[in-house]
């Protein structure tokens, strides 16, 4: 991602005339296309970052205050924290953030584990059958999800997960993806430093764990976040799985306070705010992983 | 010493690549190929959740056309798939080019574009469920202007469309960076060698950028026809469980789901409905992989 990290090159400073912008080859940007320029990203950022101001504005507004006025206030009269507090009395709000947090945390270990063994196996380990573990991994990888959810569903009846986090967890918790960018990540490592490794007599375990894995550190960091990103956010499958409201996770819990208590939309408000804002900081802190993260990604396809 | 490092490792510990590989396998055995293969068995039964089916032929797909519901879900995934990637094409590549000049700030115009994308689609969905609500801002506003009221997610076509906008919403950022990536590779000369012959903006977006990038566009149709076809919970949240007005908004994944889960749920019949999302998905990709082949030629 050549482009995003380029972001950071040094601007010119400013001449005392006219301040001078040069865009990435060093050629300047004339005036009007620059005020055209941050015109049309105003106008985008408006877009896709209004909708959570209103959102938050939503979740601030006290119970006298007309949400629903016209033309709209889009600042909170008098913002109060009130309604955050009534969702954690509607529904068990704190209780399926942590159902969240645990399922989440559950699938970041074990993708990180589970895919950096695997992905050295495929990329390093030299064993009968090799190929055809590879075919397996890509052939999963194409199966899209919402046509074997039915099957995942009566496979966990059958072992008796259905309606626990651990059934939640289970289908996704090494996916054939991040085995696949694992794999690559190792292949990419040059073998002249494990060979001294082992000629120093250095075992496949101890080559594994502390020359192999340190190399590959950025792409097991993209694994993570990925695997907490997706189990955070999941709906579909929770939703098909958990049917006993004392184990839902947020997103599903959501969706519950939705179906329940539609017409209370500042209490819908706050409890998106609560399941949206931990992974907004996240990105915030993290965000050189998730643009990786997309092109790792995108080039599978 | 004849034998390399390799072979070497091989002997010292026979077992060891398959204890590396087998969580892996045994997970992606487990819930994703045998789920996989139990769906294609089961579309030939009638088993149901509590009760073990029997073989029934192609009585499934039988049944399928003559099912009103079935066919209301394939429209409406088709007309998603159709409403939703070409502006999932387009928009994106437009959007990279507006943030593909190192401004000041441009770093944060990039993350703050990608933030719908962390979002979960449940608190997306429920954000544009308020803001498309009767009384919610977007009527709002419409009212402020004279426009009036309009019934966003009460009217079934406008409620499909309300659906695919918010997929393209929370789109927009994902192939964004894609597109970037790709803008990045093009080489300058190509625009100077235009801008000298006298081609004016669009002319160099038509003649230069465009061609330059056209793999990238395929991988994005690619991406987001199959994403689109699959789509579950825009519709799901705006339109409520059972599909809009008289289930009429209800998507192919939606019936799927309604069908098969439950301890009522009909798994023979959702595994037939699932072969037919298999089917339809493995097709776009060949569709589109085809057309790019052809511009090739």
């Amino acid at each position: 991602m050549s482009v995003l990290e380029k972001t950071r090159a040094p601007e010119e400073p400013a001449v005392a005339r006219e301040p001078r912008v040069t865009d990435e080859h060093g050629r300047r940007i004339r005036v009007w296309e620059l005020v055209l320029r941050y015109a049309l990203l105003l106008a985008v950022l408006a877009l896709t970052i209004g909708p959570f101001l209103w959102q938050l504005s939503t979740s601030l507004k006290g119970p006298t205050e007309d949400i629903y006025s016209s033309p709209p206030t889009f600042l909170p009269g008098d913002p109060t924290l009130h309604n955050y507090e009534r969702v954690a009395d509607t529904i068990p709000v704190w209780d399926y953030a942590l159902n969240s947090l645990k399922v989440a945390t559950a699938n970041v270990v074990t993708n990180c584990v589970g895919s950096a063994l695997a992905g050295y196996a495929l990329a390093r380990l030299r064993y009968r059958g090799r190929r055809v573990a590879t075919l397996a991994f890509i052939l999963a990888m194409l199966v899209p999800v919402e046509g074997i959810i039915i099957a995942q569903f009566t496979t966990m009846r059958e072992l008796g997960l259905n309606n626990t986090l651990i059934g939640v967890v289970l289908p996704g918790c090494i996916g054939a993806m991040n085995v696949l960018l694992m794999r690559n990540a190792f292949l990419n490592l040059p073998y002249e430093i494990e060979e001294a490794a082992f000629v120093d007599g250095a075992n496949v375990w101890q080559r594994f764990l502390r020359i192999a894995l340190p190399s590959v550190k950025g792409t097991l960091a993209v694994v993570a976040i990925f695997a907490f990103m997706g189990a955070w956010d999941d709906f579909l499958w929770p939703l098909i799985v958990l049917s006993d409201p004392s184990k839902f996770t947020l997103t599903i819990g959501l969706n519950y306070l939705h179906g329940t208590f539609a017409n209370d939309e500042r209490l819908v408000a706050a409890g998106t705010i609560i399941a949206v804002a931990p992974l907004i900081a996240l990105f915030a802190c993290l965000q050189r992983y998730f643009f990786r993260g997309v092109g790792e990604g995108a080039v599978k396809g | 010493m004849a034998l390399s490092g390799i072979s070497r490792v091989r002997r010292q510990l026979p077992t060891s690549p398959w204890l590396f590989a087998a969580p892996g396998l045994l997970v992606t055995g487990a819930f994703v190929l045998y789920p996989f293969v139990s769906t294609l068995v089961n579309s030939f039964t009638d088993r149901r959740t509590l009760i073990p089916g029997r073989f029934v032929g192609l009585a499934n797909f039988r049944e399928l056309l003559h099912d009103d519901m079935f066919w209301t879900g394939l429209r409406n995934s088709t007309l998603y798939v159709l409403g939703v990637v070409p502006l999932l094409v387009v928009l994106p590549l437009l959007l990279a080019l507006l943030v593909q000049k190192n401004i000041p700030g441009i770093t944060f115009f990039r993350s703050a574009f990608y933030t719908p994308v962390v979002a979960s689609i449940v608190v997306v969905g429920l954000i544009w469920v308020w803001l498309l609500d009767d009384r919610g801002l977007v009527n709002a506003v419409l009212e402020t202007v004279g426009v009036g009221r309009v019934g966003f997610l009460s009217d079934q076509w406008l409620l499909l469309m309300s659906a695919m906008a918010v997929t393209v919403w929370k789109g927009l950022g994902y192939y964004m960076i894609i597109y970037l990536a790709a803008l990045g590779n093009v080489p300058r000369e190509l625009h100077e060698a235009a801008a000298v012959d006298g081609a004016g903006a669009v002319r160099r977006f038509l003649s230069v950028t465009v061609p330059a990038v056209r793999s990238t566009m395929v991988l994005v149709g690619a991406l987001s026809s199959v994403a689109a076809f699959k789509v579950f919970s825009e519709v799901y949240l705006l339109a409520g469980p059972s599909g809009g007005p008289a289930g009429e908004d209800t998507t192919l994944v939606m019936l799927v789901q309604r069908t098969g889960t439950g301890l009522t749920g009909r798994v023979g019949y959702a595994s037939a409905l699932s072969v037919v999302v298999f089917a339809v998905t493995v097709a776009l990709m060949l569709l589109v992989l085809r057309a790019d082949r052809k511009e090739d030629s």
